[in-house]
């Protein structure tokens, strides 16, 4: 969105027609070509939920999502991940100001919400597994926790790549090449968000309609 | 629990001599190429300019110089294949067992689609994208190169296959539950998925970096209006990457699963689907076509224009098309299974719409027919490639319009007239659109043109061995003939199938021909030197620079105010009867910087995929973490670009004029 | 153009010669229907095709650069006119091929009995690593990689497979379809004729998928009932215990027969594999949700 407006900026005071204005500034590129990886990912992510709307039913004797999710468990979850959302966008706006610790502190909380739902996961999948329920149960518990999982090892990723993050402002400061960076990084976060709500609704939300 | 995991001697198949043998000249090849490199000491020079280089030229041709390598291994292939099938008749078992035939028409199909064809098809864009665009680079250098040297991963691997294992022995797409551990125990199919999951994210990462390119990269005044069609279709094939690839991604994860930690998603047990899989896999596999076909039809597009003298006929429907096509290609993927028991409304409706992309590509067939009509056509190599697609690739359509009907489906499908069908659209379509462009660019990218008369012949013997090859299966598979039959016992058969062997020999020569083009072009360099930079007269921006260009590709960004912006520029000069006055005020340009990582990290890939496939833990995650560490380094590098001073821009820009001839 | 006219002497061949086996020679009311769609299309197209050859050729050759008496047009780039036709033309075509795309798809859809005055029979075939097993459940006789049917009788065919993916086909009577583990495709056909025709199975299954061909013969229906009674008089009885050792891969097997088989033995084969199926015939509508 950051990249959206700056774009916008940069265009309506230089050129007439967006087109025509030559090669896009850097910050421009890294941030359009993001979003074009965050497309291909969520691509990904569809083959996957196809998956599971396929298998979901295809329990094979074993438990179901009925027997299995716990609404509270996944409703603190959501409340985390979106609440990581609302920190990072205030880190992403400390960025724009170029305030240290404000961008800091908004990492951390980032970083404890997410790890925090993380856990939570985690727990989760630890309980089914205690229960039997291990993805080589059946088809829809292979298809269960290969969708879920995989918004899981994104969300692990994302923490890696935040605390790498922080340790490059530190050495390096507010560098173009390290706004950017961050920038691309709350892009990525927040549509781990939007895969999360679509997961919450498919999976938890319509896994126990009768 | 070994240290090798399930690697051991008797991995080496040693009592195959066929293998052994293939896999000695081999290593015998790449021993020499590799002594003779380091005692010339060329090697600081390849590792400087070719291996560490993020210049787009360059890495389109190491894609396009893979591409070649691999299309004498997947020809090699065929050439096995058809040399069975055309003596393996009656009683007879032919000289291949089924365990190595099965292995072959598995790795000739994979070979052939991922590693000649996706090579060719990018390596070709990579060259001509940024220089069509006028341009400097694409919009990620270094990402770049990372992509070329994971696609050369999966190739490496593949190849590795032959000495050190097996390779699948499923056929190119691996349907489960065939490709599962019950049914395919061994290491092939492992070698398939990592070998095309490493590629693939390759792939994938070139298609972001051109979408990226194309619309946020162009030269100033290039409106998408002003874009040249090879362009366009550049744009459509690599926003089907962009959204067919990950569905590929995420299919070989799912039967990676299946395989190493027994899940169900395809399993024949627990509740697994494996229709689930010829779904998704068709979900990918049919944009894959468009995403091979739509830079082939540039290139055409380009061709046509070029050596006809005008304008290309009806630019605005030929875009219109080429994206109608990327759309429409999301539409059909069931068209591939209409033998799998789907309704009758589902099977008429693909059938439908498949036959609906029939429209724009029929368009664009009478577009290049109206932009010959009233030119100078000039017989040029690139043009003979064209005019033989043009005449073969009506009637794959037509074929291709005949499998669409579910009813004729039923009984031609998974028979040799399916296989007929899509060499006859792949091999007119993709393969000689990709020889048209290599023609056409190779004296852009070398300075030098290729031989016209060893390229005719290539030509002739590739139109003419293409048409015996695969015509007589046609036949064949209305005569009932499965495809992938290690041996058969209808006798009426094999007269066609000898026939086919006749033509495989025939495009054998054609294959020997273009390397004879190579080297003769090579030791003529010097009359076939091209010191305009524009040996075709051509039309758009790659030929208003140097051939070779400099690694800055424009000294000055060129400034674009229609379609085919050089061709205009040069009608101006020409009205004018004078040379435009040379940019005397030279900026500093910043190129990017060389960068080991892509190598590198390619490297630790092969050596994880490796490790993968044979079940080496440990080795497993070294690579992993060789491949982090290094991307991690990547991250801290400091400077990414190096800056060429304004006056070594101008001492070459002024060495290298570019000249206007009428 | 050359392949054009080897296009049109292969198939013209063929036509008219007559006396090739396969999808050309059809001897039953499905495969020749669709026979007739294969050349009807066939038609259509070549009247685009041959001419656009033609014109490609023409063009190429009389706008060649060294002939002086063809006029230049660089600035022949554009026509509306030109446009609306290049569009229309292949829109035309695919409105003719599509209708009869839907008109085939329907009419000769594989679940769709034949109608028919004669009581049609019923046949489950069990495509097996690498051979074709034949259940006749209303005879209660079984054979494998044989199959013996009656003439003029429409033949109702249920199919599975033990494992991998097969295709079930016998090009002179009707198109294939797939046999997959854990569920049931169907497929119908008549054989006019009283002769000997090739089936095979289509879609590559492994090693042994080579000789995963057999021989189908139609015979008269007193010879049949002959054949069935001779049947059930000798041979192995097909039950759980022998089904799994003839499931067991093997290659080439020469044809033999069951003179009895245990009754649901087809859908334990199915289902065998399957403890829920339910999502499979949610995603695959007709012929697998008949079998609900």
């Amino acid at each position: 969105m950051n990249v959206a407006v700056e774009m916008d900026a940069v265009r309506r005071s230089a050129l007439l027609n967006l087109s025509e204005a030559g090669p896009a500034p850097k910050r421009v590129i890294a941030g359009f070509g993001f979003w074009t990886f965050l497309l291909s990912d969520i691509v990904m992510f569809s083959a996957l939920f196809a998956s599971y709307a396929v298998l979901a039913k295809a329990t094979a004797g074993g438990l179901t999502g009925v027997q299995l999710f716990d609404q509270r468990n996944v409703a603190m979850e959501t409340a985390l991940l979106l609440l990581s959302s609302y920190t990072c966008g205030m880190m992403s706006l400390a960025i724009n100001s170029r305030r240290y610790l404000a961008t800091f502190l908004g990492a951390v909380a980032t970083f404890l919400l997410g790890a925090a739902f993380l856990a939570l996961e985690l727990r989760e999948f630890q309980g089914m597994i205690a229960l039997g329920a291990t993805p080589q149960r059946s088809a829809f518990l292979s298809a269960f926790f290969t969708l879920v999982g995989s918004h899981g090892l994104h969300v692990t990723v994302g923490l890696a790549w935040l605390v790498l993050m922080m340790v490059q402002l530190s050495l390096r400061g507010f560098q173009d090449v390290v706004v950017r960076r961050l920038h691309c990084f709350s892009l990525f976060w927040h549509a781990l968000d939007i895969i999360w709500v679509l997961i919450f609704t498919i999976v938890y939300l319509m896994g126990v309609l009768p | 629990m070994t240290l090798l995991g399930k690697l051991d001697w008797s991995s080496i198949p040693f009592d195959q001599p066929i293998i052994m043998g293939t896999v000695g000249s081999v290593i015998v090849v790449i021993v020499s190429v590799l002594s003779w490199v380091t005692l010339k000491g060329y090697l600081p020079y390849l590792w400087r300019e070719w291996i560490t280089s993020v210049d787009h030229k360059r890495i389109g041709v190491m894609y396009i110089a893979l591409a070649l390598v691999m299309l004498l291994r997947g020809f090699a292939d065929g050439i096995m294949m058809r040399t069975q099938q055309a003596v393996a008749a009656g009683g007879a078992q032919g000289y291949l067992p089924p365990e190595h035939f099965d292995q072959i028409f598995s790795a000739h199909g994979t070979i052939m689609i991922f590693f000649v064809a996706m090579p060719l098809v990018i390596g070709l864009m990579n060259f001509a994208v940024p220089l069509q665009l006028g341009v400097r680079d694409v919009a990620f250098p270094t990402m770049n190169s990372i992509s070329f040297w994971l696609t050369a991963s999966g190739v490496l691997l593949t190849n590795v296959s032959l000495a050190v294992g097996e390779f699948a022995k499923t056929g190119w797409f691996a349907y489960p539950p065939l490709s599962e551990l019950q049914f395919s125990p061994g290491v092939g199919v492992d070698y398939y998925l990592w070998s095309l999951q490493i590629s693939g994210i390759g792939t994938l990462l070139s298609g972001v970096n051109f979408v990226t390119t194309i619309l946020k990269m162009r030269a100033p005044g290039m409106s998408y209006m002003r874009m040249p069609v090879f362009c366009w279709t550049a744009l459509a094939s690599n926003l089907l990457i962009v959204a067919a690839f990950p569905v590929l991604t995420a299919l070989f994860a799912m039967l990676l699963l299946d395989r190493y930690l027994g899940f169900h998603f395809f399993t024949v047990d627990a509740g697994g689907n494996a229709m689930m899989y010829v779904n998704l896999f068709w979900v990918w596999g049919h944009p894959e076509v468009y995403i091979l076909v739509l830079p082939a039809f540039g290139i055409f597009s380009e061709v046509t224009a070029t050596f006809s003298g005008k304008s290309l006929f009806g630019y605005r429907s030929m875009v219109l098309a080429t994206m109608a096509i990327c759309v429409l290609s999301y539409t059909v993927w069931l068209h591939h299974f209409f033998t799998m028991g789907a309704s009758a409304s589902v099977n008429a409706f693909f059938g439908i719409t498949s036959m609906i992309i029939g429209v724009p590509t029929g368009v664009k067939v009478f577009n290049w027919l109206f932009t010959m009509y009233g030119g100078r056509v000039r017989f040029t190599v690139p043009v003979l490639w064209t005019i033989g697609f043009m005449v073969s690739f009506v009637f794959g359509g037509l074929t291709g319009v005949l499998l669409a009907l579910p009813a004729v489906d039923w009984q031609v499908h998974n028979s040799v007239f399916l296989v007929a069908h899509f060499h006859h659209v792949i091999i007119p379509g993709v393969l000689f659109g990709c020889m048209a462009g290599y023609n056409y660019w190779f004296p852009k990218a070398f300075g030098f043109r290729l031989d016209e008369r060893w390229g005719k012949a290539a030509f002739w013997c590739w139109f003419l061995g293409f048409h015996l090859a695969f015509m007589p299966l046609y036949m064949t598979g209305l005569m009932g003939m499965p495809r992938r039959l290690q041996h058969y016992d209808v006798l009426s058969w094999q007269p066609w199938l000898l026939v086919a062997e006749v033509g495989a020999l025939v495009i054998l020569t054609g294959i020997i021909c273009q390397i004879v083009q190579i080297v003769v072009s090579i030791r003529h360099r010097e009359q076939l030197r091209d010191t305009t930079g524009d040996p075709w007269n051509g039309r758009t921006l790659e030929w208003s620079t140097a051939s070779p260009p400099p690694a800055w590709n424009f000294a000055v960004l060129p400034r674009v105010d229609e379609l085919d912006a050089f061709w205009a520029h040069k009608q101006r000069v020409l009205a004018k009867q004078e040379l435009p006055v040379r940019q005397h005020a030279y900026q500093p340009i910043e190129v990017p910087k060389n960068s080991p990582v892509g190598f590198v990290t390619a490297f630790f890939a092969v050596v994880s995929g490796f490790a993968l496939i044979w079940h080496i833990w440990w080795m497993a995650g070294f690579g992993v973490l060789g491949a982090a560490v290094t991307l991690l380094a990547f991250m801290f590098r400091t400077k990414d670009e190096v800056e060429i001073p304004a006056d070594e821009v101008g001492l070459f820009d002024r060495a290298h004029p570019v000249e206007v001839s009428p | 153009m050359r392949n054009g006219l080897l296009a049109l002497f292969l198939i013209g061949t063929s036509m008219l010669g007559g006396c090739t086996e396969g999808v050309l020679d059809p001897k039953g009311p499905i495969a020749f229907a669709e026979r007739q769609i294969l050349i009807n299309a066939t038609g259509i197209m070549l009247a685009i095709v041959i001419p656009v050859v033609v014109a490609t050729l023409g063009v190429a050759f009389w706008f060649r650069a060294s002939n002086e008496r063809a006029r230049y047009r660089p600035d022949f780039v554009y026509s509306g006119r030109l446009e609306m036709l290049v569009w229309s033309i292949p829109l035309m075509t695919v409105l003719l091929t599509g209708t009869v795309a839907w008109i085939g798809a329907y009419d000769l859809d594989p679940p769709k009995p034949i109608a028919s005055s004669t009581k049609s029979i019923k046949i489950q075939a069990i495509s097996l690593d690498w051979k074709w097993l034949f259940i006749y459940p209303e005879l209660g006789v079984a054979s494998v990689n044989h199959l013996t049917i009656p003439v003029g009788t429409p033949v109702s065919f249920e199919l599975t497979s033990s494992g991998v993916m097969n295709s079930f086909f016998v090009p002179q009577l009707a198109g294939q379809i797939y046999t997959m583990a854990g569920m049931v495709t169907r497929l119908n056909l008549r054989a006019d004729y009283a002769e000997t025709y090739r089936g095979l199975s289509a879609n590559f299954s492994g090693e042994g998928f080579a000789d995963m061909h057999f021989n189908v013969d139609v015979m008269p229906p007193e010879r049949f009932a002959q054949w069935i009674a001779s049947t059930r008089s000798v041979g192995p009885a097909l039950d759980s215990k022998t089904y799994a050792d003839l499931a067991r891969p093997s290659t080439a097997v020469t044809p033999f027969t069951f003179q009895s088989v245990a009754p649901n033995l087809f859908d334990s084969i199915r289902t065998s594999s399957m403890q829920s199926d339910d999502a499979l015939c949610r995603s695959y509508s007709t012929s697998m949700r008949a079998e609900k």
